[in-house]
């Protein structure tokens, strides 16, 4: 690829022992550039990305399973079909994401043996239960819309296939956040049963939604160099408030309350305060005490034992038929 | 399929993954920072087909069947999303559930306009003896071959079903099925491929797809049977039997490429068609329905 003329003021001054391909590297990088599979990288950028990229494919994977929960009881049709498309979706993105994952060097497979055999990180919101309908209606208002705020700089990402698997997928989640807003709107607008569901249900949701984010920025040690590579671009402080921001309006058009009474907004400082973060709560989830992280792993992986007969049904099929091209070609 | 955005997703997870160079196509999106997303709202009411007119009693009955055996089958492949052998098939088999919900939406709005009743009114709040799906549909997902079994024969099935009814007399089951039968002929194919996949990949594939073909066999019967309505509806509905030679000579190739024998075994009475259901409809039933009779007319 050509890389574009770096102004000499911005250009880092290469440092003593830097080789010429690491030097294009980081030319890359300061003019913020694309870096693409071809290129040299370092070897923790590479490491970096394939944690950040596979992680956040697995969230996909894993997190089609509270709203799958209810697509066979979606209480109309076309709320069925909308969540349908939305479950699907996502495996889309798992799969876009596990294919930009696989450009730095490993496979489908050693991701998802390491996801089944509980290595692998996912988002921690996943391991919440979806125990309402109004979950649906919170789980796109709250999960995607944070899924939103998270993956629009992502789109940026300086390493190619991941910012253009991000773009695909943004466009997609902005359906999927405005499909739960409504779900909640019409709650909201029923029956005292119904407002009751979708409050319960945004009481749940919200703190772990914000929790999404990830620790505060005096407390997350990859942010640095992540924001040094052009990966991360806003903190996760900065992303956090750019969500509240989101909501508050939202939430007013919606009379749901957010359960947070310190949340007001700080006119001095032009954002709002909210309450304490419960960070034991999330530690714990991330260590595997959540509600329902057995049982997510556990579905996973009894997914992927039950289709493996499948996958090499078609792999033996696959070369069978590959076998047979190659004898025509020869006779 | 049910749009283009999940028509090619696989094809679109390769083309983000493989190309090394930068894709232009998605500057002008990335450009525009964060602040702005575009938004690729699906939306499913333009899916869906309403035709102006009001279907006779008849009619109506007609539409019921075909919606109901749309319905039950999309219900049961909305289970398998989060848990298919393969994330791709997660994506395919929730592209033809997403298909045969649109096909009951639309003909299940057509056969309520007559009663004054809605889609939901009819896939909620009617219970078991009012169905009138085919046993065919209602059976188990089973294993991934025992679906694919289902698959195989419905979409075929189906597939020469819609073909004839796009030329009814009635105008709106003619749009109907001339968009469904589109959509169908995918299914065919992706049925087709599997079973070719499973019956001619390994010995333990080519077992259970014997053993699913065999389990599902015997509902094929009931498709092609004839009830008093059809003579009701001359020009109208296809006439089940005549279906039964195409649809066979659909799936004769098919088989005999994947060096199955057409199982010879059961006959299912069937009986859908009045309402006497096989055991699976009731818990299924007892499932879809669940939420939306716990709060009679709410709305969603
Ligand atoms: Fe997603
Ligand atoms: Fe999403």
């Amino acid at each position: 690829m050509t890389i574009p003329p770096v102004p000499y003021d911005i250009a880092p001054r290469p440092a003593a022992g830097t080789s010429p391909e690491e030097q294009q590297f980081n030319d890359l990088i300061a003019a913020d550039s694309r870096i693409e599979p071809r290129d040299w990288m370092p070897e923790a950028y590479r490491k970096t990305l394939v944690r950040q990229i596979s992680q956040h494919a697995h969230s996909e994977i894993i997190g089609m399973q509270p709203e799958g929960n209810w697509i066979t009881r979606a209480p109309s049709l076309k709320r069925k079909a909308i969540l349908l498309a939305k479950v699907q979706d996502e495996a889309g993105h798992g799969l876009y994401l596990y294919s930009a994952a696989q450009t730095l060097g490993i496979t489908r497979d050693e991701m998802t043996d390491a996801l089944i055999a509980g290595k692998a990180r996912y988002s921690s919101i996943f391991n919440y239960p979806s125990p309402t309908w109004a979950d649906m209606g919170s789980i796109g208002w709250l999960v995607d819309g944070a899924a939103i705020c998270n993956q629009v700089p992502l789109c940026r990402a300086s390493y190619g296939p991941y910012g253009r698997a991000m773009v695909r997928i943004c466009k997609e989640e902005s359906f999927h956040q405005r499909q739960g807003f409504e779900i909640l709107l019409e709650l909201m607008n029923g029956t005292d049963e119904q407002r009751a569901m979708a409050q319960e249900s945004v009481n749940r949701w919200y703190w772990p939604a914000l929790q999404m984010f990830g620790p505060p920025d005096d407390d997350s040690p990859n942010s640095a160099q992540s924001m040094k590579w052009n990966i991360k671009r806003f903190s996760n402080d900065e992303l956090r408030q750019r969500f509240v921001g989101m909501l508050v309006p939202q939430a007013e058009v919606l009379g749901v309350t957010l359960p947070d009474p310190d949340l007001r907004w700080n006119e001095e400082k032009g954002v709002y305060d909210m309450g304490e973060i419960d960070w034991t709560e999330f530690h714990e989830v991330l260590q595997g005490r959540g509600p329902a992280n057995a049982r997510r792993l556990q579905r996973r992986r009894d997914a992927h034992e039950a289709g493996r007969w499948v996958r090499e049904a078609a792999a033996a099929y696959a070369r069978k038929q590959a076998a047979k091209l190659t004898e025509t070609a020869v006779a | 399929m049910s749009t283009p955005s999940r028509t090619d997703t696989a094809t679109a997870a390769a083309a983000v993954a493989a190309t090394n160079a930068p894709d232009r196509g998605h500057d002008h999106n990335e450009n525009e920072g964060h602040g702005h997303v575009e938004v690729d709202g699906v939306l499913l009411s333009a899916e869906l087909v309403e035709g102006p007119s009001v279907a006779s009693h008849d009619v109506a009955e007609y539409a019921l069947w075909l919606g109901d055996d749309s319905l039950v089958l999309a219900q049961q492949l909305g289970w398998w999303i989060s848990r298919a052998p393969e994330l791709e098939e997660d994506i395919a088999l929730g592209n033809i559930a997403l298909d045969l919900i649109g096909h009951a939406r639309s003909l299940l709005h057509y056969a309520g306009a007559e009663s004054n009743r809605t889609e939901d009114d009819l896939a909620y709040w009617r219970t078991e003896p009012s169905w009138r799906s085919a046993h065919l549909f209602e059976q188990p997902n089973g294993d991934f071959a025992h679906t694919i079994a289902r698959q195989f024969i419905a979409a075929n099935y189906l597939f020469e079903l819609y073909s004839r009814l796009a030329d009814s007399a009635d105008a709106t089951l003619a749009a109907i099925a001339a968009k469904a039968v589109k959509e169908v002929d995918y299914h065919r194919d992706h049925a087709a491929q599997w079973v070719l996949r499973l019956a001619l990949g390994t010995e333990e594939s080519r077992a259970r797809m014997i053993c699913g073909l065999g389990d599902l066999w015997p509902f094929v019967d009931e498709l092609f049977v004839d009830e008093p309505l059809i003579d009701r509806l001359d020009g109208v509905a296809v006439r089940p039997s005549t279906l039964r030679a195409p649809a066979t000579d659909a799936m004769a190739p098919v088989l005999r490429e994947a060096e199955l024998n057409e199982p010879r075994g059961f006959i299912s009475s069937g009986g859908g068609r009045r309402g006497d259901h096989s055991e699976n409809l009731g818990p299924l039933l007892a499932e879809m329905q669940v939420l939306a009779r716990a709060h009679p007319g709410a709305s969603w």
